[in-house]
């Protein structure tokens, strides 16, 4: 056992790996967003909030229906998904002939509505989930003892993240999807109706916030403003992978969540921070973000 | 922003300086008679709101630049006007310029980060930035973090005028507004402003022009950012309090609300638009919560029907210009 | 303009000079202020109203003469708000006393206004011990308990059975870090040992990093010198990475019985925390409780709220004596120079500090086989008495302490 400036080896490893499963929540929701962005052009403030929802959604269905972890997965994704297609059609749908701000203020709008519904139904102090029981317990690594969700977590939004790149990046429907964005007019006059593509985007992107509000039921607490914490941290994400591309958000989110790991252990107190000080630094070095295209 | 935010009405030169005009001495005469009426401290949280909102407005409507972290620096001017006027007994006139001035540094730095990048980029930086600096103050410790910087005197202007008298405090007050209201008109109404504006309306074209933007909108922001701050130092005074309220994420999406509601892009706008969610939160007091959701829904409604604002709105039925 | 100016003059002379409301007008208005919908909504919230008028109830406040109004109003946790509403009720709505108020920040903020316009202050949530410290003031009583009851009790007691090696995560802002000086004090003294201690975010969502380093730390004991959702939190968090089967023990310096509710046995079973008041402890509390439950949706009363009532009871007794709810530092004063009785706290007083002086309890929550309802969560470990359980006054550099 040797020692790295003075923390023993074994308990960095276990921060590295506790610094990449808080990164699975980050590439997700970084994820998503970077979906939105490259087809609606629109900053979806909202993505907290229905991260947020996903987890309430999760635990609905574990109380008055009785449906277990398993069946939330999959079912809140397209539940919260529908929403979002329902907010889209509804509300943003008005706003693409308009600076793209005002997509901005409209889902900051509808994010201060939604947790302000959730806080005054349930109170702010957090709703109990459980752990899927056949996820409870955890392995004994040597290094440390890793709770089995965690390692879920890891696993599964890796899945979720290559899974979504593969299809956009390398299949017919990601290439019209691709096109689209960058020619509108010429895609619909293939006879590819961009309007509901726009939609169905939007509603996907959605649905992998709220994925991930069902992952972060059982470790976090589910309570109304879980996501509005996050949501900053996840812009400063954005910011800094630059939102030209998916494997850029993917990689940052993974990257930031294990840089933010490491602070914990050394400098805890910047433990907060330290994503904005590279955010920062980011913006004097290369102004795009890293994976970003100068505009 | 693209023209849909300000509607350009092209009124005669004339008339729009003289609908200003009587709609500012409306305005004073107004605020001179309004103690009468209503609860004073109600009057000078407004107040600070409207210049706040103000300062705000010369950055979004004027430049076309979102800031979503103006929290940061109206936040900030507070805690230092407080600290200076509690820690060393400064008098309160230069408690609040501590605070103002620490705005405009704070303002130059995060500005010149901003500015890289335009926006939607230049929105989450602006309230990337103000988290990292919320989260400064919530640890360090000349902050009081949660407790906030408490019983901070109010003291004496120029040493002699006893502003524990809320006739004395609300003149200080009004005095600070009207100054800071002024000076962001005739900001708007120079030869500066009408780059601003240019840059607003097309960027390229601008710069095709010569114009150096980059330097043009840095200080736009750092104005904007003072102005803040003076807003910011003089709440701190009034409430004799600096928290972590002031310099949290939802302030920087009021004051957007306030000059949203009231009408980006004109004179009065912000002002009305504070002084209505100001007057909202006051009387809905009891809603507690709800007040977020009623929020919510101002911005979308305002969003997606009535994109102009009150003062816009009101000034395009009109045909003048406010 | 000269006019305008003296009319302005006028009308602040007007807003200002009906502030002096006198009890002649025949109406003592009590005004409950917390958190009505946020963290501490269950603990406090509309359950402290309901406690205040129980208490006006049982006085008998009618019969003796008095009127009383009680109003209530929600703070956010936000000592902005919290200072907004109550200068706008001491100016205009002629408010006489302030009650409960949790979160220590609006608390001191709302402390310094009373102490300006000589009103009354009845703390029963607000925690911070230099409320009765160096921020007292001659209208304020600190009802319920503190920042230092809290570290003294858990902190002795554990040490005390063999717990003697500590790890404190603390919440990296001001109340936190009070709270973890106050613990390491006691826990030197008994002859424990502080290992180390690591500050979190506040708040914080994740603190498995935290825990990891607390786990390799190797203390037997991990304080955590947080509240509201980042106790529980890490109490969770606990239990999912095995932190007490691996043989470390929790002790939270700050949780309340709607927390360990929410919690549930399972997760929270076997922790130990001090508290000044439990429903279970004796039949004039489970009195109190059933009655209570009834009137607030089945919650069942936390510390807090039984400190409003016993907090009220006092107030209205040294009103009626005085008959005059004019001057509250006079009002205080009275009630510091009568002797406290009430069926929730029994017998007690008042120092001269503020500080309000009554046994404290060690409490350990049940396992979930031992538990016979879903209210039915702790049992009594330890009575800290009351000479033991406060600040001695000398400690606490109170200006009202003379000598």
């Amino acid at each position: 056992m040797f020692e790295i400036f003075g923390i023993p080896s074994q308990a960095l490893f276990g921060q590295l790996l506790i610094g990449l499963i808080n990164g699975s929540f980050y590439a997700l929701l970084s994820l998503g967003l970077a979906v939105i962005f490259g087809m609606l052009n629109i900053i979806n403030f909202a993505h907290g909030a229905q991260y947020m929802m996903g987890a309430f959604a999760a635990f609905f269905l574990l109380n008055y229906a009785g449906l277990n972890y398993w069946f939330a997965l999959v079912l809140v994704p397209f539940m919260v998904g529908a929403f979002g297609v329902v907010i889209e059609r509804l509300f943003l749908q008005r706003l693409y002939k308009l600076d793209h701000l005002y997509g901005l203020l409209l889902t900051f709008g509808l994010a201060l509505i939604i947790e302000g519904v959730f806080r005054n139904n349930f109170g702010s102090s957090g709703l109990p989930y459980r752990v899927p029981p056949t996820l409870q317990g955890g392995q004994n690594l040597g290094f440390m003892f890793l709770p089995n969700y965690r390692a879920w977590v890891i696993v599964a939004s890796l899945l979720v993240c290559i899974s979504t790149w593969y299809v956009i990046e390398r299949t017919r429907l990601g290439a019209n999807l691709r096109a689209a964005t960058e020619n509108p007019t010429l895609v619909r006059a293939f006879g590819i109706n961009v309007p509901r593509m726009i939609t169905l985007t939007y509603g996907f992107g959605v649905a992998l916030a709220a994925f991930a509000g069902v992952m972060a039921a059982p470790i976090y607490n589910v309570s109304p403003q879980m996501g509005s914490h996050l949501i900053i941290v996840v812009f400063a994400v954005v910011v800094i992978g630059g939102m030209g591309s998916i494997l850029g958000a993917i990689v940052t989110g993974f990257g930031l969540g294990v840089i933010e790991g490491l602070t914990k252990v050394f400098f805890p107190e910047a433990s907060n921070t330290v994503i904005f000080i590279i955010m920062a630094i980011v913006l004097l070095i290369r102004p795009a973000g890293l994976f970003g295209r100068r505009a | 922003m693209t023209t849909a935010a300000t509607p350009v009405t092209a009124p005669a030169a004339q008339t729009s300086s003289r609908s200003v005009v009587a709609a500012f001495v409306v305005m004073v005469v107004l605020l001179l008679i309004a103690p009468v009426f209503i609860y004073p401290l109600f009057l000078m949280k407004a107040l600070c709101f409207a210049l706040f909102a103000c300062a705000f407005n010369l950055l979004l409507g004027y430049v076309g630049l979102l800031s979503f972290g103006h929290a940061l620096y109206f936040g900030w001017a507070s805690y230092v006007s407080a600290y200076a006027a509690k820690a060393w007994g400064f008098n309160p006139e230069f408690a609040i310029l501590a605070g103002a001035l620490t705005a405009t540094v704070l303002g130059l730095i995060a500005g010149s980060l901003a500015i890289r990048r335009q926006g939607i980029y230049f929105a989450m930086i602006t309230l990337a930035l103000a988290q990292m600096m919320y989260f400064f103050a919530v640890q360090a410790p000349f902050t009081g973090g949660e407790d906030g910087i408490q019983a901070v005197p109010r003291g004496y202007l120029f040493g002699f005028i006893n502003l524990n008298d809320p006739v004395n405090m609300y003149g200080l007050v009004l005095a600070i507004f009207l100054a800071g209201f002024l000076m962001i008109y005739r900001i708007i109404h120079s030869p500066f402003g009408e780059v601003l504006k240019a840059i607003r309306e097309n960027e390229t074209r601008a710069i095709s022009l010569g114009y150096k933007t980059e330097r043009y909108k840095l200080v736009a922001f750092v104005l904007s950012a003072g102005f803040a701050g003076l807003a910011g130092g003089t709440k701190a005074i009034v409430f004799q309090l600096a928290s972590l309220t002031d310099v949290d994420w939802p302030m920087s999406g009021e004051v957007v609300l306030m000059a949203l509601v009231g009408g980006l892009g004109t004179v009065f706008g912000p002002v009305v638009g504070a002084v209505v969610v100001v007057a909202m939160q006051n009387y809905l007091a009891q809603a507690g919560q709800w007040v977020l959701v009623i929020q919510g829904v101002i911005f979308v409604a305002c969003v997606l029907l009535f994109r102009r604002g009150i003062v816009g709105e009101l000034a395009n039925r009109l045909r003048i210009k406010l | 303009m000269k006019r305008l100016v003296s009319l302005a003059i006028l009308s602040a002379a007007l807003a200002c000079g009906t502030a002096h409301a006198q009890m002649t007008d025949g109406v003592i208005k009590i005004g409950v202020m917390n958190d009505m919908s946020g963290t501490y909504a269950d603990l406090a919230g509309p359950g402290s109203v309901v406690a205040a008028q129980m208490a006006v109830e049982d006085f008998g406040a009618a019969a003796k003469g008095l009127k009383v109004e009680i109003v209530g109003a929600d703070h956010q946790n936000k000592p902005d708000v919290g200072s907004n509403v109550v200068r706008q009720w001491i100016d205009v709505d002629k408010v006489d006393v302030i009650v409960d108020v949790p979160t220590s920040s609006v608390a001191l903020a709302v402390n310094e206004i009373v102490r300006q316009k000589n009103k009354v202050f009845l703390i029963s949530g607000a925690a911070a011990s230099n409320l009765t410290g160096d921020k007292c003031a001659p209208t304020t009583v600190h009802w319920t308990y503190d920042t230092w009851a809290l570290a003294n009790g858990t902190g002795n007691a554990i040490v005390k059975t063999g717990g003697k090696n500590w790890f404190f995560l603390t919440a990296d802002y001001a109340f936190g870090h009070a709270l973890e000086r106050d613990t390491a004090a006691v826990v030197e003294k008994n002859g424990g040992k502080v290992l180390g201690r690591v500050r979190h975010p506040f708040p914080a969502t994740d603190f498995s990093s935290f825990l990891l380093q607390a786990q390799s730390s190797k203390a037997q004991i991990i304080g955590l010198a947080n509240a509201g959702a980042d106790t529980t939190t890490a109490i969770k968090q606990a239990a999912e990475f095995g932190i007490v089967r691996g043989g470390q023990n929790l002790a939270a310096l700050l949780i309340f019985l709607t927390d360990i509710k929410a919690l549930g046995l399972e997760t929270a079973q076997g922790l130990v925390f001090t508290e000044a008041w439990y429903w279970d402890m004796n039949d004039a509390n489970r009195d109190f409780a059933k009655k209570f439950s009834e009137r607030s949706k089945g919650l069942y009363p936390s510390m807090v709220q039984a400190g409003v009532y016993s907090a009220v009871t006092h107030y209205l007794k040294a009103v009626h004596e005085l008959k005059s709810d004019a001057d509250g530092g006079a009002v205080v004063a009275k009630m510091k120079s009568m002797p406290t009785d009430d069926k929730l706290f029994g017998k007690g007083t008042i120092r001269e500090d503020g500080r309000k002086i009554h046994p404290m309890y060690l409490f350990e929550v049940k396992k979930p086989s031992e538990s016979k309802g879903p209210w039915d969560l702790y049992k009594v470990r330890a009575t800290i008495p009351a000479e033991e359980a406060f600040r001695p006054m000398k400690d606490g550099g109170c200006s009202l302490v003379k000598g």
